[in-house]
């Protein structure tokens, strides 16, 4: 098992090395869009309450948090192995060398694991500074954030794998990742929404993680939703184990 | 001498594209061993193989007694590869992209820094290692992609085309290093489609076509077997080839022909061997 540790850590090692090289450039990435988001659609647009009776900043920060796991997990995770597969050819350096492939899996998810814990965290301190009354800080509100982080890190890898160019990641970015944002309640709560469209955002992991991370900011207006912890763990499960019979298989 | 590789009916699809075609090849432990063969004649792709990069339809791969595909782990720890195009990770410096590749293998801190120390000075890459992996030139890219491979002390060392696109004085330095590694010890596999370079280098060459081995021996008995002795002509501008065993044969032929056929008597070389057998010249 310490194993197992260490070949995750050794094989994430390249990848902490490029975040400590670019480290100023990945904080500036991390943290401007969901601030731009939080100042456009929690002042710009609305103030005022939300149906759930707190102040919409106080509504919108952990849909923005949740949606900040997605774009800088996602983002760096697929990007950053992109990159090392389809140009670099360093991607294959490590897969000819004896590593297990769950430690693969791990490893190579821990920069966007850390990447969107770093964002996530800096965003949900902005909340508490600012909605002090209303979000609170507990040990569900860190499991929530962490597990959405793994599991879009872990979709972000899927992806990447089954990339074939540059430009099909491109498009799955635009058809899948950017309207997950904006629809997925982010910004507004799905259950607003009619039956049928409800059903197909359930269908969507980072409905799950917004749930999850709004219900556990705002103890005193919400139940913690764990049947969407339960379906966003489920998703990391799945998607953990489609890559693992991607590296396995070796058809990448 | 054992073999340390054996490949056994190898074939490999991709989609309806059959890129090795009932491959069988083995490689003996210790050797300078060349693949030799035109571009798209299967040489990647059976590297990939044998390294467990890609996966393969049919047939066996043996590594050092390990099945390179069940016990892959195991194969994977006595292999290292230095990939046809450069494999550093960009975005690292030369010491970084060294220290990452001990690491997959596992190596502890102590002997990580022994053996970089002990390989970037045998390739005088010392002052390069702290720099951006862009800021060096082709040819000491690919001396770090070898101190890379090489750090966990493999038992083969497979260098996919490790000289194509070098100039001359960095071909030439490449050849020494690989020399050098091999009279240490180390089992080469050096794809190639110079045939200047596998006839220079190699103990024994292994051409491949069409995802088949079509000769495999020493570049001499090689030529042996087509005839020592070539003569090349001219008839109506096409060039001609006649092998002979026998070099008195080969004068008495030459003295048929006259001046404007522009006769060229020499010894049989690999491109011949190649010419003779596949109908086509290399890289053609
Ligand atoms: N990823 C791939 N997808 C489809 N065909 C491929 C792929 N890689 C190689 N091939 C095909 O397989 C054949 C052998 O290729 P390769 O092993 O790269 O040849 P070589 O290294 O000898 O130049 C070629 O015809 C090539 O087009
Ligand atoms: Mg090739």
């Amino acid at each position: 098992m310490g194993n197992f540790f260490k070949q995750v850590y050794y094989i994430s090692w390249a990848d902490l090395m490029f975040m400590k090289h670019n480290f100023w450039n990945i904080l500036i990435m991390t943290v401007m869009s969901p601030l731009l988001y939080l100042i456009a659609f929690g002042y710009g647009l609305r103030t005022g309450t939300s149906d759930i009776g707190v102040p919409y900043v106080a509504f919108v920060i952990p849909g923005i948090v949740a949606l900040s796991s997605l774009s800088s997990s996602f983002a760096s995770t697929s990007t950053r192995m992109n990159v090392q597969r389809l140009y670099y050819k360093s991607f294959d350096e490590m897969m000819m060398c004896p590593l297990s492939t769950s430690a693969i899996v791990f490893g190579k998810c821990m920069l966007g694991l850390i990447r969107g814990l770093l964002g996530c965290s800096l965003m949900y301190a902005l909340g508490m500074v600012l909605e002090p009354e209303y979000i609170s800080f507990n040990v569900l509100v860190v499991a929530s954030i962490l597990m959405s982080c793994m599991v879009f890190s872990m979709l972000g890898m899927t992806a990447a794998l089954l990339a074939k160019s540059h430009q099909s990641m491109a498009t799955f970015n635009s058809l899948i990742i950017l309207p997950m944002n904006f629809l997925c309640g982010t910004f507004f709560s799905v259950d607003s929404l009619n039956p049928i469209f409800q059903a197909i955002l359930y269908c969507l992991p980072l409905t799950h993680a917004s749930q999850c991370i709004r219900s556990a900011a705002l103890p005193d207006y919400l139940d913690f939703t764990w049947l969407s912890f339960a379906a966003l763990f489920i998703f990391g499960l799945a998607f953990y184990v489609i890559n693992y019979h991607l590296l396995k298989t070796r058809k990448v | 001498m054992s073999d340390i590789i054996t490949i056994t009916n190898v074939v490999k699809k991709y989609g309806e594209k059959t890129a090795l075609n009932g491959l069988n090849l083995t490689v003996r432990e210790g050797e300078l061993f060349g693949f030799l063969g035109p571009n798209g004649a299967g040489k990647t792709t059976t590297v990939r193989c044998v390294t467990s990069l890609t996966n393969f339809q049919e047939g066996t791969i043996i590594v050092d007694g390990h099945d390179a595909v069940k016990d892959q782990v195991e194969a994977k720890k006595v292999m290292g590869l230095i990939q046809q195009q450069i494999s550093l990770d960009k975005d690292l410096t030369i010491r970084e992209n060294m220290i990452s590749h001990a690491m997959y293998h596992m190596m502890n801190k102590k002997d990580r820094d022994a053996k970089i120390k002990e390989l970037s000075d045998y390739f005088d890459l010392g002052e390069y290692l702290d720099k951006p992996v862009d800021s060096l030139s082709g040819g000491w890219k690919k001396r770090a992609a070898i101190v890379c491979a090489a750090l966990h002390s493999p038992k083969v060392l497979f260098l996919d085309e490790p000289t194509s696109g070098l100039d001359v004085n960095a071909r030439r330095l490449l050849w020494d290093i690989i020399k050098l590694m091999n009279q240490k010890g180390t089992t080469i596999f050096l794809t190639t489609h110079y045939i200047e370079e596998a006839e220079l280098l190699c103990d024994r060459v292994g051409i491949i076509d069409h995802g088949k081995i079509i000769a495999l021996d020493t570049p001499a008995a090689l030529c042996e077997s087509v005839g020592k002795y070539a003569v090349e002509y001219m008839v109506d501008k096409n060039t001609k080839y006649k092998y002979f065993k026998d070099q008195d044969e080969a004068k008495q032929f030459a003295s048929t022909l006259d001046v404007s056929n522009n006769v060229l008597l020499r010894r049989t070389n690999l491109e011949d061997v190649f010419v003779e057998l596949t109908g086509t010249h290399v890289g053609v």
